[in-house]
């Protein structure tokens, strides 16, 4: 599947700068001049520190914010420029999960209503009965049960309501979806549960995924495509598998380097950035990362380099002449005690029938420790 | 094999340790913490890991002494650090060993600072408090923290404020401010949640700096195995109030043996084994008014039976590392049939 859903072309989102009371507000450049394309059906991800514009670039996307310049096609429709009946259209076709689940709800309607709120602007004419049954449809799509419709927010764990929000998503039958750090207030065995949800559904309906997070982990596991994001830029982009195995970007290798791993403790060998993200009020001239980049030279700190695609490219002067380390741990051998016991217990929570051996003689003699330490 | 824990052997240089800690709130049924016992060495970084609600926090407030008199009650513990004993039932934790001995860092460097007072000013506020002595020496003792920590031009810093201060910075001045006192101990209560993993990076450097350069115990809670990995000497995983497992790091990763410790390391999403469904621990943590008797994890455990309705204790898998299942380990116990 190869045709392109949704399309940005030099996009620029600039807050602030104007005049007020208080004299001139500093002008933040939180998206400055980002081109990209996703194909229908993949998953997309944006992965970027804080500040570095990638939920301006969600809401852009979906027009929740108007850009300042650049433009964005969805489904070779100009996003922008839609408005009465065709941007209710646009509405149906692209939704949105909010990454806080406990204020992305409203407090005051119960499960039913929420879920079926866009049912009722998209679908106004569906009898009540009929409505009830697709709530009770959504909610069991999502995990939840039908009887849930009856509840409020309040009464949901965090990765409930998540899943209140996605089935709220679902509800419009939409062809894409933008998740905004769906799964990182949540802990990470509900967060691993979020995860195959949202993974079974874009398989199950064919839905185009583009999802925002920082963690690097859940972009190796639910992405295709991945674009890393820097003080308003994209500096990397490509498939995610190529990504993470041969990171070109200085700062694509350094955000690898960052990710603590469990297979490898020694922490000596970890390039860490220096510095921390200068202010993308006042954002570094020539290549945005030259100032916390071990690899500058005089260069970079005139000349802007560009990504110079849509689907895939790095933007550094002199990525082909950096030696690459490859920053990816390689994991170490598991015993095979130990490996069994992980497919035990994969083998168990997917529905395997346990049965329990009969005591052996050794642990017959297991004593219990009466005292500690 | 599992054998019976030997409690005498007690490494002479144990920092601090806390014995059967139990404590409960005031009009719970079931206790927050239950039964915890922890200890940590000279040097030595000791992770408690688990998911929210599990008790983590609580405990680390209990060593500190915390938690809201009123409201709490400990029915059990002895605190231990340096051979001196406290027993933490009905007792205040006294402020020679509160931030003086045993410092705490917390995860949100953006609210754990007064927002109307300069960095200098809090933490010369806190060597004042606990070394006495003058205000000059107070604000020297600032500065050399602030350079201690890592921060850039800290004459300049002393004079500002923290919301001049980005997060990573802010929990440079927390750490500067816990250690200005030359802690033993240092309580870090997800100190790089907040942070993003380039800033986290260099936390975790600095901290692992400090902990070589004076040799202080560091405890530090967090729900994130690869910060453990990176970090830990030895790891307590935590469930419902209870530890189910620890032992040395490295034994805990590479022989993992309490299904909740199986359950949390597979639902990583993992960077070097992509794609696929991830293995779940099912369901969420219960309430501690909801935490079912017996095993407390048994709710969620695929390989829960009858048995598990007895509470299992920590046995031993080797001298250093033990665990709390019945049916530890599980290869020798279990067939599941797909």
């Amino acid at each position: 599947m190869s045709d392109v859903i949704l399309e940005a072309t030099s996009l620029v989102k600039h807050f602030g700068g104007s005049d007020s009371w208080f004299g001139k507000t500093p002008k933040v450049q939180a998206v400055d001049g980002v081109s990209l394309r996703v194909r229908r059906g993949e998953t997309f991800a944006i992965v970027g520190e804080s500040g570095c514009g990638k939920s301006t670039l969600a809401r852009l996307l979906m027009r929740l914010l108007e850009p300042t310049s650049g433009a964005v096609m969805f489904e070779g429709k100009e996003v922008s420029s839609v408005s009465g009946d065709a941007l209710k259209t646009l509405r149906r076709d692209m939704q949105f999960i909010f990454q806080d689940p406990f204020s992305s709800l409203n407090p005051r309607m119960s499960v039913g209503k929420l879920v079926g709120e866009p049912l009722e602007v998209h679908a106004p004419d569906m009898s009540a009965q009929h409505r009830r049954d697709k709530v009770a449809e959504l909610l069991r799509k999502v995990g939840l049960r039908p009887e849930h419709a009856g509840r409020y927010p309040h009464e949901f764990s965090g990765g409930q309501r998540q899943r209140i929000g996605i089935a709220r998503a679902l509800a419009s039958g939409p062809k894409l979806i933008i998740g905004d750090e769906p799964v990182s207030a949540l802990d990470v065995s509900v967060q691993a549960q979020v995860i195959n949800l949202m993974g079974d559904l874009s398989r199950d309906l064919g839905l185009t995924l583009v999802i925002i997070a920082h963690d690097l982990g859940v972009i190796r596991h639910m992405s295709d495509r991945v674009a890393v994001m820097y003080l308003g830029r994209i500096v990397e982009m490509g498939r995610t598998e190529e990504v993470f195995a041969n990171p070109r970007h200085p700062y694509t290798q350094a955000l690898l380097a960052s990710i603590p791993s469990m297979d490898e403790s020694d922490a000596a060998r970890r390039p860490v950035v220096l510095g921390e993200m200068p202010s993308p009020s006042n954002p570094p001239s020539g290549c945005r990362f030259h100032t916390r980049c071990p690899h500058a030279q005089e260069r970079c700190k005139e000349e802007s380099p560009t990504l110079g695609s849509y689907e895939d490219g790095v933007a550094c002067h002199f990525w082909e002449t950096l030696a690459i380390d490859t920053p990816l741990p390689i994991p170490s051998p598991r015993s095979d005690a130990t490996q069994a016991r992980f497919e035990l217990y994969r083998a168990a929570t997917e529905g395997g029938t346990v049965t329990h051996k009969k005591p052996q003689p050794e642990t017959a003699t297991k004593q219990h420790r009466e005292d500690h330490l | 094999m599992i054998t019976k824990a030997h409690s005498s052997e007690y490494p002479a240089d144990t920092l601090l340790s806390v014995e059967n800690l139990t404590l409960r709130f005031r009009g719970q049924s079931n206790d927050v913490v239950d039964d915890v016992s922890l200890r940590v060495r000279r040097g030595e970084v000791l992770c408690v890991v688990g998911e929210s609600g599990c008790g983590k926090s609580v405990t680390a407030m209990a060593l500190m002494g915390l938690l809201p008199v009123g409201s709490t009650r400990i029915s059990s513990g002895l605190l231990k650090i340096e051979g001196e004993s406290l027993c933490l039932v009905d007792t205040v934790v006294p402020a020679t060993l509160r931030g003086n001995r045993i410092a705490m860092i917390f995860q949100e460097p953006m609210t754990s600072l007064n927002p109307s007072f300069t960095i200098g000013n809090q933490i010369a506020e806190a060597v004042l408090q606990h070394r006495g002595g003058s205000k000059a020496a107070a604000c020297e003792r600032s500065l050399e923290m602030l350079a201690r920590v890592g921060i850039a031009s800290p004459e300049k810093r002393l004079s500002e404020y923290p919301h001049q201060l980005s997060g990573g910075m802010r929990q440079r001045v927390m750490i500067a401010m816990a250690l200005a006192n030359d802690p033993q101990i240092l309580i870090a209560d997800e100190p790089t949640t907040a942070l993003d993993v380039t800033i986290q990076a260099q936390i975790l450097n600095l901290i692992r700096d400090l902990r070589d350069e004076t040799g202080m115990g560091t405890i530090m809670i967090t729900h994130d195995l690869g910060v453990v990995a990176e970090i830990a000497d030895t790891v307590a995983v935590m469930y419902g109030g209870q530890v189910v497992e620890q032992g040395p790091a490295a034994d805990i990763f590479a022989d993992p043996q309490h299904p909740y410790t199986i359950g949390l390391m597979s639902s990583m999403p993992r960077l070097d084994r992509p794609g696929g469904r991830l293995s779940i621990v099912p369901g969420t943590v219960p309430t501690i008014a909801a935490m079912p008797k017996g095993c407390r994890f048994r709710t969620r455990c695929a390989f829960a039976n009858e048995i598990c309705g007895t509470r299992p204790s920590l046995c031993d898998v080797t001298p250093l590392h033990s665990v709390a299942c019945h049916h530890a380990p599980l290869e020798a116990h279990i067939e599941v049939a797909v």
